[in-house]
């Protein structure tokens, strides 16, 4: 399968409000991290939660966040991170 | 003597005896919750349908319980004295189990290795997505609110209230496990465990120190 990111690319994550199972957190919707690793291809979850297959299979990420850009008021040194999984039709170019 | 109300007593004692007596309500005296309600009724057809046996059901459980910290403990300890297995459990953990025994299902597996200048802490803000295969079933409080809530967003005051103080200079990593993959931490091996054999050193591997919570028995505290 084709990924369109690659590690180390910036991305950021989509700001939709889509209903249904969503495996993409708030706290990271609207935020720029870092690819960390490509982790392969897994069926949509937004799919398998209705019965359903969950092909085509999507590309999941692991995106590596500061936790100050994460959390405005965050108390911790600028080197602590957060790492997310997103899958790719949650993510774009930044 | 199995009764032990076979004795002589006086049954006028008071509250405190009065207190010893309240009957602790059994599972079925409270409200069946939506979800039980549903698992009985799922299982009652399963097993009406003949899909499998009470059997099948009753050995299944007895394996997802038999999943315990221990498997966990096995995989770390190895690693600190091997680091040729430290190198394969951190770049494929499912076939670093199977070399152990131990099964560790389809699900993906990451390890993540603690250092002097990291520390990495998992959580599952959306449900309570864990390693079982490798450390059993999930602490309550990995479950709670609380937990998923706030490790994600003040992860160094979660730390504290565990009792983990971290020295200055230690990065602190969050791993939220959002979707597919499962994440075990190694925790760095204490200092002046040099001469302990590879079971010695499993016991000073914790559940919570996988976690990421806590550091393994024998750590000095910064």
């Amino acid at each position: 399968m084709i990924s369109r990111f690659a590690p180390g690319d910036r991305v950021a994550v989509r700001r939709s409000e889509s209903p249904g199972h969503i495996r993409t957190p708030y706290y990271v919707r609207g935020r720029v991290g870092v690819v960390e690793r490509i982790c392969g291809p897994f069926p949509n979850p937004e799919e398998l939660a209705f019965g359903r297959n969950g092909q085509p299979a999507r590309p999941l990420y692991r995106i590596r966040f500061r936790q100050t850009a994460v959390w405005p008021n965050y108390v911790g040194p600028p080197d602590d991170s957060i790492e997310v999984e997103i899958y790719e039709h949650w993510l774009e170019p930044a | 003597m199995f009764d032990e109300h076979d004795h002589e007593h006086d049954h006028g004692q008071g509250l405190a005896h009065t207190l010893a007596h309240t009957k602790q309500p059994d599972v079925e005296d409270l409200p069946a919750t939506e979800a039980q309600l549903l698992e009985t009724s799922v299982r009652e057809l399963l097993l009406e349908k003949g899909v499998f046996q009470g059997s099948d059901l009753r050995q299944t459980l007895e394996t997802i319980d038999s999943w315990t910290p221990a498997l966990g403990a096995r995989l770390v300890a190895r690693a600190w004295i091997d680091p040729a297995f430290k190198a394969r459990l951190l770049s494929d953990a499912q076939a670093a189990a199977r070399e152990l025994g131990i099964d560790p299902g389809s699900t993906h597996l990451v390890v993540l290795e603690n250092t002097p200048e990291r520390h990495n802490l998992v959580v599952c803000t959306l449900c309570s997505c864990y390693p079982r295969r490798i450390l059993g079933l999930p602490p309550d409080w990995y479950k709670s609110r609380a937990y998923r809530s706030r490790a994600v967003r003040e992860p160094r005051a979660v730390l504290a209230e565990f009792g983990t103080v971290l020295p200055d200079g230690v990065a602190v990593h969050v791993h939220d496990s959002t979707a597919d993959l499962r994440y075990l931490v190694l925790p760095v091996r204490p200092v002046g465990t040099d001469a302990m054999s590879e079971s010695e050193l499993a016991a000073l591997v914790t559940r919570d120190s996988m976690i990421g919570v806590a550091l393994p028995r024998g750590s000095s505290s910064p």
